[in-house]
């Protein structure tokens, strides 16, 4: 259950608490995100939504250890990770987090394969059972057959596709997308999306993505409006796309 | 080994590129291999020189001459094992091309002075016999073809009007020593002498002596020189390798050259590598951040971009070297006898991978630390 009122203790996989995150941009102090609270349980899939430069991004970043905040706290599966030094939070990064980036992000001069298996490079498991799990991973996102081509010999949804089987590999906590579909067309965003929903609904992902596109945010349980640097429950998806429009 | 398929995939991004580098490191290291080769030849004559041996030279310079009188006053200080004489010769075999070393020399001390170069005892006797004899170092003899037996004439224009001077090839010697010099021709002094005119007659070009220690090499070397102060022939002695080292000299400043040389070489390289790495860093910005990104640790970032520069300088640098080892043997037959033996030793290999990888480990080193510190936050910005 997704909450950003709380601001005490809860049991949810994810805990965000007072988060604030200013930036110094010439002599000029930009106020992101301003004591922000949020709880995400385990196999819940949350959408970010937000005109441009309200900070959904900079949300993402914070959640995924990537960057650290002005104030606040972080917590996941019971760590803190606001207070981790930089080797530790690469180190969490790892074990923790699948990132899905909006231009996919593959290495160009590593096979399909290759990139699915980098993040088991940092593991100790064997040659054997990094192909087994390279090639379960492969086959979750229905590339089984596409394992020796190389990201230029892939359409942008395959490589998509490739970029959540990276993603999943090592069978992080939770998944962090930002824009996964942004770089799509409507026929690929659908699939990707589809694919996406799968992990939360087959194989019980936790899943938190920011978009622009409503359409894709219907696909989530919630869907958070990031306004002035303040979460805003906006309700159902559905709800969320019949006022907001459609796409 | 597991990260070893991308850093090879990385190294073959841009394959022009990869191969304009490896030239680069194999031109570099080809020029370095060369220039201590060089440099190897002119200073060999130092490095094994005996420390036993000292020379007596002339005051005035090595192409004046002393008389033959000094060898007994010599051979009569304490501490003087044995002395002998050389006189330059100088003649062409053929053709002004075909340079070798040709000495007159003392049949009766040379042996005990220079052990080192080996003559089978009876090919020596023969030639101590034949008053046109000469023996041949090993070298030139597989130069010319030349067998024991053969009649070897030789053209000399320095001691009177040119005239062709008859010699019996009677042996072969060779080297105790790695590198030594096989290049030498020498006839007796004898059939030298009587063959000069009146005003070289009873001279010797230079004398050698053995002493009973190297210790006593500064007594006797002074008392030497002070034995013939205020002669007409006042002499300057010196221990074999000062000698070399002082001949080498006469060629310029060999070493300073090399290093001044390799040094440009060096930096330039360093440039170059460093410029490309920093090109192919920057390139992928965006890929090291996302490998950041999934948690590989800055050390693994700065260990790949060293690795990619290490490979590329090893291999250039392997390349080099080893198109150095043919070439030179080549380079040194063309020059005819120009220069002394050219050999590319170990431990110059050796030098050279060590210089590749230092460059190559430098050049990394500061795009490396880029990619370490880079900041996935914003490296993911620009992509």
């Amino acid at each position: 259950m997704v909450s950003v009122n709380n601001n005490g203790h809860s049991t949810a996989l994810i805990q965000v608490r007072g988060l604030n995150k200013t930036y110094r941009r010439g002599g000029e102090e930009i106020q992101v995100l301003q004591g922000l609270n949020l709880d995400v349980d385990k196999g819940d899939f949350v959408a970010f939504m937000g005109p441009s430069g309200s900070g959904k991004t900079t949300l993402l970043n914070l959640l995924g250890g990537l960057d650290v905040p002005t104030a606040g706290t972080i917590s996941v599966a019971g760590d803190e990770i606001t207070h981790m030094s930089s080797g530790k939070l690469t180190e969490w990064r790892a074990r923790h987090v699948g990132f899905v980036f909006q231009m996919y992000n593959l290495i160009p001069v590593l096979t399909a394969y290759q990139n699915v298996e980098l993040p088991l490079l940092l593991t100790r498991l064997s040659g054997t059972e990094r192909r087994q799990h390279v090639e379960a991973a492969l086959s979750i996102v229905g590339l089984a057959d596409r394992t020796h081509h190389f990201p230029r010999q892939l359409s942008g949804g395959q490589e998509q596709r490739v970029a959540i089987a990276r993603a999943i590999v090592s069978d992080p906590t939770f998944l962090l997308c930002d824009e996964p579909t942004g770089d799509l067309d409507r026929k690929s965003a659908d699939e990707i999306m589809a694919l996406v929903t799968e992990l939360v609904d087959k194989h019980a992902k936790t899943v938190l993505m920011v978009t622009h596109d409503p359409v894709v945010a219907t696909r989530a349980q919630t869907v958070l409006h990031l306004e002035k640097g303040v979460l805003v429950e906006a309700g159902k998806p559905r709800q969320d796309v019949a006022v907001g429009g459609g796409a | 080994m597991k990260f070893f398929q991308l850093i090879k995939a990385n190294l073959f991004r841009k394959k022009v590129r990869l191969l304009l580098t490896l030239g680069s490191f194999a031109v570099a290291l080809f020029l370095f291999a060369f220039l201590v080769v060089v440099k190897e030849a002119f200073s060999r004559g130092v490095d094994i020189a005996g420390a036993d041996r000292l020379v007596v030279v002339n005051r005035i310079g090595l192409i004046q001459v002393m008389p033959i009188s000094y060898r007994d006053k010599i051979a009569a200080i304490p501490g003087v094992k044995a002395v002998t004489h050389d006189h330059w010769f100088g003649g062409v075999y053929q053709d002004e091309k075909n340079f070798f070393p040709q000495f007159a020399i003392d049949v009766e001390n040379h042996r005990l002075v220079y052990p080192e170069f080996i003559v089978p005892d009876v090919q020596w006797k023969n030639f101590v016999k034949d008053q046109q004899g000469a023996i041949a170092g090993g070298q030139t003899a597989k130069r010319f073809g030349w067998k024991v037996g053969d009649r070897i004439p030789v053209k000399n224009s320095l001691y009177g009007p040119t005239k062709s001077w008859e010699f019996n090839l009677d042996g072969i010697y060779h080297t105790e020593k790695s590198g030594g010099d096989e290049s030498q021709f020498w006839l007796q002094w004898k059939y030298f002498d009587e063959n000069v005119p009146s005003v070289m007659k009873s001279t010797a070009g230079w004398y050698i002596l053995r002493l009973d220690s190297p210790d006593d090499a500064v007594r006797v070397a002074k008392t030497i020189d002070e034995t013939f102060a205020n002669s007409s022939s006042e002499t300057k002695t010196e221990t074999e390798s000062a000698f070399a080292a002082g001949f080498a000299k006469q060629f310029g400043n060999i070493e300073f050259l090399i290093l001044s040389i390799g040094s440009v070489v060096f930096f330039t390289l360093l440039l170059v590598t460093g410029n490309t790495m920093a090109i192919s860093v920057r390139e992928r910005t965006g890929e090291l951040a996302v490998l950041k990104a999934i948690g590989f640790k800055d050390r693994s970032v700065l260990f790949f971009v060293m690795a990619e520069s290490v490979a590329i300088a090893l291999v250039g640098g392997l390349l080099g070297l080893g198109l150095a080892i043919l070439a030179i043997p080549v380079v040194g037959t063309a020059l005819n006898g120009l220069l002394p033996n050219l050999i590319l030793s170990r431990s110059a290999l050796v030098v050279g991978i060590g210089f590749a990888l230092a460059v190559g480990a430098a050049s990394g080193l500061l795009p490396g630390i880029g990619a370490m510190r880079l900041r996935v936050v914003n490296a993911l910005r620009r992509v």
